[in-house]
């Protein structure tokens, strides 16, 4: 069974169809690629799955439950986690907080047990403050912890996003154009990055226009049109496909 | 004129108590709430009518009036929970009006807009006026500093953390896990709490209240102090609630001096020295006398490999 079992979603905003019935399914411990032209509905797909946009039909399953339709926060507890495409975030949090914010089960989180501050709150802080700088040294991010987001570079925007979402220890996580926009050196890092948390175990499923991290990084890709389906397979035969080749470069006459 | 320093003192402190509370659903959650002052009108007039009527100890008509706002600020966030900016502000604005409309037309039970007189005040009969306030401005100087350190936990905590989270993108913070709604209401639950027991501590002390009392000036004049002092700093709260008392009490004393202005001049000329300077403060010192500031944590050596992605 797939990790993640998208069949049939539908959404339109006022009478605009921007998926109309697309099928997904990502497997565990891979990256799956998602592609297509700018307005294919990527982004909205995201959406939906991540409970950020309610889909009008279909069905999202993540491993093995039903979470079609779940609030956004309870979808990030199951497990999974997202980016946004520009860098959003909390730009008047320190690089920290932004990295603390994200850890799962925190009983500082209730009033009494911050006003107390109560024993497991505090021990639960400090795990969270070791794993927090453990993600920071992977994404050299530690000489700006203290930082205010707002004063990150583009660049420490994008690995921050990254860092943000491995703080809650997901098991799938979304990213939606994590490199758009980076230099290419920082690029290949980010993508190296990636790597390496597949192999440790994680699961991938990125939105990206830069065809070649697409290439280097995916095992498997799937690609939109106008909110369709329009192919899926290994990038190489992607490549090949006429179907795909108009889509992205319009139709031969 | 020690009688008079020590009275502003005990309404500064009561100011400072607002500001504090208005710090927790604007200063951290990011709601604007342009009804505080209906908040503050619903704990005076619950601590008022408990003590008066059904004749409860002072600190239990407090308490009461404390936790009754409390939930009047749970009730009103729930309904408002997907309204934000200015959208919020006027269903508070509102909210004020109708609590102040409501005491007004209420008789049988407020009294309308005659008001309630003759509210206990602690020990009032058995001591000097001079004692009298000096006890107050003990009470509420121990209440503030009590609510300040709670605050500042609060504050300090992965609860804040969630909150100042939500003021800067609310929907990342759902997407971070963060059931939103819940958190809102209860930060708006909070700061109404610290609003109601700031109105019945203002209630016992001037041992009168009428709705004439609650206008929206008031809820304006905390939001100056909270602006002034720093948005989001618990310690700026405070050190504007005492600014802006002490502003609104000396132009009192200044603006006679200035020749040739009427007393009726001199009072509209108050109101607008208060606002010029409110926009001198925005325009240069938009942060407030006592910026917000981020928690520092010194970074801690990991080991390599510590970290695993998936639990």
């Amino acid at each position: 069974m797939s990790l993640l079992d998208v069949r049939g979603l539908t959404r339109s905003f006022y009478g605009v169809a921007a998926l109309s019935g697309v099928d997904l399914r990502v497997e565990a411990q891979r990256i799956t690629g998602l592609i297509g032209p700018n307005g294919a509905g990527k982004t909205t797909l995201f959406n939906c799955i991540s409970g950020v946009v309610p889909p009008d039909r279909g069905s999202v399953v993540f491993g093995g439950c039903d979470i079609t339709g779940w609030r956004p926060d309870r979808i990030a507890s199951a497990g999974l986690a997202r980016t946004f495409q520009i860098a959003r975030g909390f730009p008047r949090l320190s690089v920290y907080e932004n990295l603390l914010l994200y850890g799962d089960r925190q009983p500082g989180e209730r009033i009494p047990a911050a006003l107390r501050r109560t024993a497991p709150s505090l021990r639960r802080e400090s795990e969270l403050i070791d794993r927090a700088c453990a993600i920071a040294q992977r994404l050299n991010l530690t000489r700006v912890l203290n930082d205010p987001a707002s004063s990150l570079s583009g660049g420490q925007k994008k690995l921050l996003e990254i860092g943000r979402v491995l703080m809650a220890r997901p098991k799938l996580i979304l990213l939606d154009e994590p490199v758009a926009g980076v230099n290419p050196s920082l690029t290949r890092e980010i993508g190296d990055h990636l790597r390496t948390l597949a192999d440790e175990g994680l699961s991938v499923l990125l939105i990206e226009h830069h065809m070649d991290t697409i290439a280097q990084l995916c095992d498997h890709v799937v690609v939109m049109a106008e909110g369709k389906n329009l192919a899926e397979g290994s990038f190489a035969a992607l490549a090949r496909n006429e179907a795909v080749q108009e889509a992205y470069m319009g139709r031969r006459r | 004129m020690e009688n008079y320093v020590i009275a502003m003192a005990v309404s500064a402190g009561i100011y400072a108590l607002m500001a504090l509370g208005v710090n927790v659903i604007w200063g951290m959650a990011g709601m604007v709430n342009l009804g505080l002052v209906g908040f503050f009108a619903v704990g005076a007039y619950v601590s008022a009518l408990l003590t008066l009527k059904l004749g409860l100890p002072i600190a239990a008509g407090m308490g009461a009036g404390a936790l009754a706002t409390s939930l009047v600020g749970a009730l009103v966030a729930l309904i408002t929970v997907r309204l934000r900016g200015d959208y919020l502000a006027i269903v508070t604005l509102g909210f004020a009006e109708t609590i102040r409309i409501v005491a007004s037309n209420t008789i049988w039970l407020t009294n309308g807009t005659d008001g309630i007189s003759g509210i206990a005040g602690p020990y009032r009969g058995t001591l000097s006026p001079e004692a009298f306030n000096l006890l107050y401005l003990a009470i509420v100087g121990t209440i503030v500093t009590v609510a300040y350190l709670l605050a500042e936990r609060l504050r300090a905590s992965p609860f804040g953390r969630v909150l100042r989270a939500i003021r800067d993108d609310e929907q990342v913070a759902a997407v971070a896990g963060k059931h939103v709604a819940l958190f809102k209401v209860k930060a708006f639950a909070i700061g109404a709490g610290a609003l109601g027991l700031a109105g019945a501590l203002y209630a016992h002390y001037t041992s009168y209240i009428a709705p004439d009392i609650f206008v929206p000036l008031l809820t304006l004049y905390i939001k100056l102090a909270l602006l002034a002092g720093g948005l989001g700093n618990n310690r700026g709260a405070i050190i504007g609630a005492f600014a802006i008392v002490f502003l609104l009490e000396s132009t009192r004393f200044a603006i006679p001096l200035v020749p040739g202005v009427s007393a009726v001049q001199g009072a509209a000329l108050r109101e607008l020295l208060i606002a010029a300077l409110l926009i001198v403060l925005l325009r240069y010192r938009p942060q407030g006398l006592v910026p917000e500031q981020l928690r520092q944590i010194p970074a801690r050596a990991v080991p390599p490999g510590r970290y695993q992605p998936t639990a």
